[in-house]
């Protein structure tokens, strides 16, 4: 039995970082149903990736929606806002991600919430808090990304900032998201109140940055420098951390002993038997290993490198990782009701040794309006 | 008052994967014992190889254990693995994240440790699952993101593979593991049963890129291709990325390019009558060479008011210099036993308006031993 079973969500709202929390409630077991305007939907519905849809939704919405219910409604029409709101006291859970004071307006603050299911819990997404210059600028990763300092930690100091390639505020906001509704369940069990969890794209990547800020904070303000020759990974880590190209690929080397890495692959680094040296020359020693690697291929690296427990592995991209067997399927086939058929990935957390898969795709708008009206409101 | 609160968790595991997730659970309200190994403690205290050293032990380490206590004990020794025992079976949630088999050998699997703690939450972190043929490798960032295609997507086209700066893996497994000991203690909770939590750093790898491999399970299995210049996202067309201004940087996320041609003066941007996805090299090149004509804030004086998405690019030090930055209230002081004390980040989650602070610092290795010793009776 999933944990969060019999779990009832309310999720109103959209885009990534909300909705990525609704999928991973719905894959633990929760009920997961989106609050969407009648005929258009989610906004998400209409965002593609290369142009990809499935049917009148995006492939990126269906990535991101899948084992979701779909319930249309106008939350400016005051007979849908009532069907809403008798829908909300029988949720457990409702989150949203509009900008601050919209819900306010519409009907449906915390306050209002409450007033109907004393025991809802209440999860609001914003971009930057609910206070201060920031909480009306719109709450999108790149910006987010921008203004908390975390495109100065990749790629190498000459380029200038190099922002994370994917959408890392929204997808950690998101499991921040969870972690705090279900925390929130733990606290409502205890006291029988509705709870209001608040989280922020800025600060959940600010929370990944609690390594690099805490250094910041602790060094008198010294900013850190990335290295500046090809495959630097990481600022504050000393050589041989990195990538380096090899005569048919590129291989990652993280943290060992560097002496003994540098035997095994014949470069001498004599002069660096300091290990402080290690960060200080890291650019210098880098490019000495570099000039060894690329004379052989990755698997002549990995094969000598690997049997002496150095910390090593193989670049691939996605053919080479789809080809490869983890011992556990890494994908699934989901369907939705029309009977199309996408292959997408799976919750990542396995609970009493079940990989919690669900064939169930995302539903179109209002698909569930009947079955939650007879099921809920009647 | 904390969700957590009267909630104790063991915890085995260490560098930051898991010890993040324990983080993050003594924020919530919980107690945190981390279970050291005498002498050296939890390998992060030293040995990751970081530039900074506070009171004497890595500042990486302070960073992830602070709110937590220490408890060094050679589990190694069957007498001292009876007394471990005793704790454990005091605890809601026991965690680690050892290789696969570390814990059975040791007399501490699952159902060990069910024997004496029936309805326990039990939770690990593995580097690539359990079974497979890679189960044994080590589970570190740079190499599961090297493995999982992860460094494709960051940079520019040019610049072969190119590393997510921070040890992103890691702390997505640990987010994960939180997530999955959460649920199963809310299911401890309603149903009075315990149960077995696995992540692995490769799962939630994939998990972060969901929507990249989903479209390359479905668009006939192309490889992500990132612009030539100003890279933001390989999936995502012009503007998307960050520009060089006259002084500084700033990010341009989503417009119409014949909007941002007006806007921006750039008559060679009028060419583009439409936002086409082949054609964002060109559009970038142009909007870079006209972006580093005039100032961050010129651009931006221009661009917000008529609602295009962009922002400054800032250091910690600009950052930190921000009313936007201050009112979060993002930073706290913490103390060590000793009274050394040091500041660093809070927790991200504000529950009923509360900012989960706490001002106890990291442990010093063991430094909580006797009052464990006596307070569960372990003699």
């Amino acid at each position: 039995m999933r944990p969060l079973e019999g779990i009832v969500v309310l999720e109103f709202c959209q885009f990534l970082a909300g909705p990525s929390a609704g999928l991973k409630l719905a894959d633990l077991g929760a009920r997961v149903i989106k609050i969407e305007r009648p005929v258009k939907g989610e906004a998400c519905r209409q965002l593609s990736i290369k142009d990809l849809f499935v049917d009148e939704s995006s492939l990126l919405f269906h990535t991101i929606n899948r084992n979701k219910d779909s319930f249309a409604a106008d939350l400016k029409n005051p007979a849908d806002l009532e069907l809403v709101k008798k829908l909300i006291t029988k949720a457990d859970i409702m989150t949203h991600n509009f900008r601050p004071g919209v819900m306010d307006k519409i009907g449906l603050a915390f306050a209002d919430a409450i007033a109907v299911n004393p025991k809802i819990i209440y999860g609001v997404v914003s971009g930057y808090g609910e206070e201060g210059p920031w909480s009306k600028k719109p709450g999108q990763d790149l910006l987010v990304q921008s203004l908390s300092g975390l495109a100065w930690l990749s790629g190498r100091k000459s380029q200038g900032p190099v922002p994370f390639g994917l959408s890392t505020a929204d997808i950690m906001c998101g499991n921040h998201l969870v972690q705090g509704l279900l925390a929130a369940l733990l606290k409502r069990a205890k006291t029988d109140k509705g709870v209001l969890v608040e989280v922020s794209l800025i600060e959940s990547v600010l929370d990944i940055q609690f390594e690099a800020i805490t250094s910041y904070l602790n060094d008198g303000g010294k900013l850190q420098e990335r290295g500046d020759v090809e495959g630097s990974a990481h600022a504050f880590l000393s050589a041989p951390y990195g990538v380096y190209k090899t005569q048919d690929g590129y291989l990652s080397l993280a943290m060992g002993d560097l002496m003994f890495i540098g035997e095994l692959l014949q470069v001498d680094l004599e002069k660096y038997q300091e290990k402080h040296l290690w960060f200080e020359f890291r650019d210098e020693i880098r490019t000495l290993l570099s000039e060894g690697i690329i004379q052989k291929t990755t698997d002549h690296w990995l094969e000598l490198l690997q049997e002496k427990g150095v910390w090593c592995a193989k670049v691939l991209n996605y053919q080479d990782l789809d080809a490869i067997d983890f011992g556990m399927p890494m994908k699934q086939t989901i369907e939705n009701s029309e009977h199309k058929k996408i292959v997408t990935t799976r919750s990542p957390i396995q609970f009493d040794g079940e990989i919690l898969m669900s064939r169930k795709a995302a539903p179109k708008v209002g698909e569930h309006n009947v079955i939650i009206q007879k099921e809920f409101i009647r | 008052m904390k969700p957590l609160e009267d909630y104790l968790i063991i915890d085995f595991s260490q560098f930051l994967s898991g010890p993040s997730a324990s983080l993050r659970l003594a924020d919530m309200g919980a107690r945190v014992i981390k279970i050291e190994k005498p002498g050296t403690g939890d390998i992060c205290r030293t040995l990751y190889t970081s530039d900074l050293i506070m009171n004497g032990e890595s500042s990486v380490f302070h960073t992830i254990n602070r709110n937590k206590e220490s408890f060094a004990i050679d589990f190694k020794q069957p007498e001292e693995l009876a007394k471990l025992k005793k704790l454990l079976a005091k605890a809601d949630v026991v965690m680690h994240n050892f290789r696969p088999g570390v814990m059975e050998r040791i007399g501490l699997s699952y159902e060990e440790v069910q024997k004496i703690n029936p309805n326990v939450v039990y939770a690990s972190i593995s580097g690539y699952g359990t079974k497979g043929a890679f189960k044994d490798l080590p589970g570190q960032d740079l190499l599961l993101q090297s493995l999982t295609a992860l460094t494709w997507l960051t940079g520019n086209e040019g610049d072969g593979p190119v590393p997510m700066g921070l040890s992103i893996v890691d702390m997505l497994a640990g987010a994960h593991l939180a997530q999955g000991i959460l649920a199963a203690l809310y299911r401890k909770v309603t149903q009075n049963v315990g149960a077995l939590v696995e992540v692995s750093m490769l799962e939630s790898a994939f998990d972060f890129q969901f929507e990249t491999i989903t479209t390359f399970f479905n668009d006939g299995g192309e490889l992500p291709v990132r612009t030539k210049t100003n890279n933001a996202n390989a999936y995502l067309g012009a503007p998307y990325g960050i520009y060089q201004t006259k002084n500084g940087y700033m990010s341009l996320a989503i417009g119409s390019i014949p909007v941002l041609a007006e806007l921006l003066f750039c008559d060679d941007l009028k060419q583009f009558p439409e936002n086409k996805f082949t054609l964002r090299d060109d559009i970038k090149s142009i909007l870079a060479a006209h972006l580093v004509t005039q100032d961050s804030e010129y651009w931006l004086n221009i661009l917000e008011p008529a609602d295009i998405w962009c922002a400054n690019v800032l250091n910690y030090e600009q950052l930190f210099a921000q009313e936007g930055f201050q009112v979060l209230d993002f930073v706290q002081q913490v103390e060590m036993l000793d009274g050394y004390t040091y500041k660093t980040t809070r927790c991200p989650i504000r529950i009923d308006g509360e900012l989960f602070t706490s001002g106890k610092g990291s442990p010093k290795l063991g430094q909580d031993n006797e009052r464990i010793i006596t307070e569960f009776n372990l003699c």
